[in-house]
């Protein structure tokens, strides 16, 4: 149903597997991108530096990172305010000032915060990596307002974004060439990562903690059968009396 | 003497769940009782480690949920225990009724007990709601939205109720305040009334799969069925680890990580999956006020199943027929659960009020039927000589 958007086909994204975690060669190129295109209009404002640190950068990177960007701070003793480099401790620099700001540079239309929208879509990382390599040249007999462009995923099929990833529009350090599907699975993995960041340590504890379960209930179905084991082996025997005149029911009668 | 014997609430603690007598053929279908304790528990623990980070502000609220989620140490296994833990909360309350019902457990002399459960059942679905708005995201500010307005149906006074409810003229932070506080304090109601069920269960103790008295054979609670029950609790947690640290998202609405926006209403206001029967039952019914009161009923309907049952016999295990009709009444919920999850469309619109029909009629006319019937056949194969008004003839 058009209403509802294509539904997206899966993807081998290695963090749907149950135990599969993070692939962070691909953030780090996806932060790139995110960086290099999607940061011109969406801001990220869940995300701070210091969380990048060991996860896709080292610490003197982020740091370098965060210093190329301007922070107001203050007020100082003098009660001006003033800017200062980055540090870690900073959020994501945002695009725009404000919601309106955004509105007004983008045709009325409103970038949405990307920190949880991995999360916040239904079909997740399938959906946005559909979405964003999934721009077509309308079909005959549709029509679309000035300034939208076509995409059979997004609800509704008409959107205000249009399609931003190119063969070779970014250059990657590490050499793996940068192919509009690259550049997608490589942001999609970074967003992802920004929307539950705690992806890679929740199911290495989340393993700890099924194995150590597995044992208490193994540990447990073994003692419940031995408790039980004297009841479930019972004979219960019912023995008539021979003699029925005998019954002590019956002594006090005679 | 031992302590456990003679310190007056030791004895308490003895008398429930040590010595008390236990019918020696419970299945572990009896399991869902302490499960359902430890369920209430890890609500407690979390929902007071959550409360020591939350903010109940409509402008902080979602943030502070992140804040959770990113900074505060192993917080996002706090918060989605407690999220998941609401939806296996649910789950076995419903498996723990649906017990009950077959078992005839709701029959005399369990009335109290099992006016008590469903009284709790009633207040578990009120403290859902409240919580599942404290996040804040839009399926939280829109099912706020929906569900207060219900009693705007009320006739005279809903207005003005609702706007009570809202403490201001729409969802607002006055709402999320008192809903937070309200959040916090009924749970300890709902100790009350717990303590209630279980002193309504102890009166005559558990009933049993055969459903005749189990006097005959009682064992000591402890260690039969605290063993027994450790088996259920580690079943329980192998499944809801899985999901907390696994899936945490399965069962949690995509559109509840987009904070509430009173400007944008989302395509589709779902509640929470455990809701969806009775929010079916609401959209199947076209007029406001009796959509409300049908919704309410379906909830409260579970209080005259010790009335209209009139079979002579207990256990479901002994009876065909009410074995057949109690299977098409849980398939049945399970279909007014899925219409819910879907769009008000044909063809879900007309399932939904066929399924919401039978609901209803499940309790209002087959199952008095059915206790005819059965206590027809039954007299027929005893050579009663008034077959047909048998139960009449017979103390109920």
């Amino acid at each position: 149903m058009i209403d509802d958007g294509l539904h997206p086909p899966t993807y081998p994204f290695q963090q749907l597997n149950t135990f599969g975690t993070f692939d962070h060669a691909s953030i780090r190129r996806g932060y790139q991108v995110y960086r290099e295109i999607c940061a011109a209009c969406h801001s990220l404002d869940l995300v701070h530096w210091r969380n990048l640190v060991n996860v896709a950068f080292t610490e003197d990177e982020v740091k370098a990172m965060a210093a190329e960007y301007e922070y107001r701070a203050g007020p100082d003793d003098n009660g001006e305010y003033f800017n200062r480099p980055g540090i870690l401790a900073d959020p994501m620099p945002k695009p725009y000032p404000n919601e309106e700001a955004a509105r007004a540079g983008n045709n009325g239309a409103y970038p949405p915060d990307l920190s949880l929208i991995t999360k916040a879509r239904h079909g997740g990382v399938n959906y946005i990596y559909s979405l964003i390599t999934g721009y077509h040249e309308p079909p005959a007999g549709v029509e679309l307002r000035e300034g939208l462009h076509f995409n059979p995923y997004f609800p509704g099929g008409a959107i205000s974004m249009a399609q931003n990833l190119y063969d070779g529009i970014v250059d990657y350090e590490d050499g793996t060439p940068a192919t509009a599907s690259q550049m997608a699975k490589d942001v999609v993995t970074f967003l992802d990562w920004a929307a539950q960041p705690e992806l890679d340590d929740r199911k290495r504890k989340g393993t700890q903690v099924l194995i150590i379960v597995s044992l208490l209930l193994a540990l447990s179905v073994w003692s419940k059968r031995h408790r039980f084991s004297s009841l479930k082996t019972r004979k219960i025997v019912y023995n008539p009396p021979k003699d029925w005149s005998s019954n002590p029911r019956d002594l006090g009668k005679k | 003497m031992k302590l456990l014997k003679s310190n007056p609430v030791l004895t308490l603690f003895n008398d429930y769940i040590v010595d008390s007598p236990a019918p020696s053929n419970i299945s572990y279908l009896w399991n869902f009782g302490s499960l359902l304790g430890i369920c209430f528990i890890i609500q407690i623990i979390t929902g007071v480690f959550l409360a020591m980070h939350y903010t109940p502000n409509i402008d902080l609220a979602f943030l502070s949920i992140e804040h959770i989620m990113r900074d505060v140490n192993n917080g996002y296994i706090i918060r989605y225990m407690h999220a998941n833990g609401a939806g296996f909360f649910f789950i076995c309350v419903y498996i723990h009724i649906a017990k009950g019902i077959y078992y005839g457990s709701y029959r005399k002399p369990r009335v109290f007990l099992w006016t008590i459960g469903v009284i709790i059942f009633f207040l578990m679905i009120i403290i859902g709601f409240l919580g599942y708005v404290l996040p804040f995201g839009q399926m939280s500010l829109w099912g706020a939205t929906v569900i207060t307005n219900l009693c705007s149906a009320i006739p005279w006074i809903g207005t003005d109720l609702v706007n009570f409810i809202w403490g201001n003229y729409s969802v607002s932070n006055a709402t999320i305040n008192r809903f937070f506080s309200l959040h916090y304090l009924l749970p300890f109601v709902l100790a009350a009334l717990v303590i209630l069920h279980l002193i309504g269960l102890h009166q005559n103790g558990s009933n049993n799969p055969l459903g005749i008295s189990s006097n005959v054979d009682k064992i000591p609670f402890h260690p039969y069925f605290s063993y027994k029950d450790y088996v259920g609790f580690f079943s329980f947690f192998l499944i809801f680890f899985y999901f907390v640290f696994f899936t945490p998202n399965l069962l949690v609405e995509p559109d509840n990580y987009i904070p509430g926006n009173p400007l944008v209403t989302p395509t589709a206001i779902v509640p929470e999956f455990y809701l969806l029967p009775f929010y079916t039952i609401l959209r199947s019914i076209p007029n406001k006020l009796l959509g409300v009161i049908g919704m309410v009923a379906a909830i409260l309907i579970f209080l005259i199943l010790p009335f209209v049952d009139i079979s002579n016999v207990r256990s479901t295990q002994f009876k065909p027929l009410f074995k057949l009709f109690f299977y098409i009444f849980v398939v049945n919920f399970l279909i007014l659960g899925w219409i819910g999850a879907n769009h008000a469309e044909l063809p879900f619109t007309i399932i939904g009020q066929y399924s919401s029909i039978f609901y209803f009629s499940y309790f209002l006319f087959i199952i008095p039927l059915l206790g005819i019937i059965e206590n027809t056949f039954s007299s027929i194969i005893t050579k009663n000589n008034t077959p047909l008004f048998y139960f009449l003839n017979h103390k109920l």
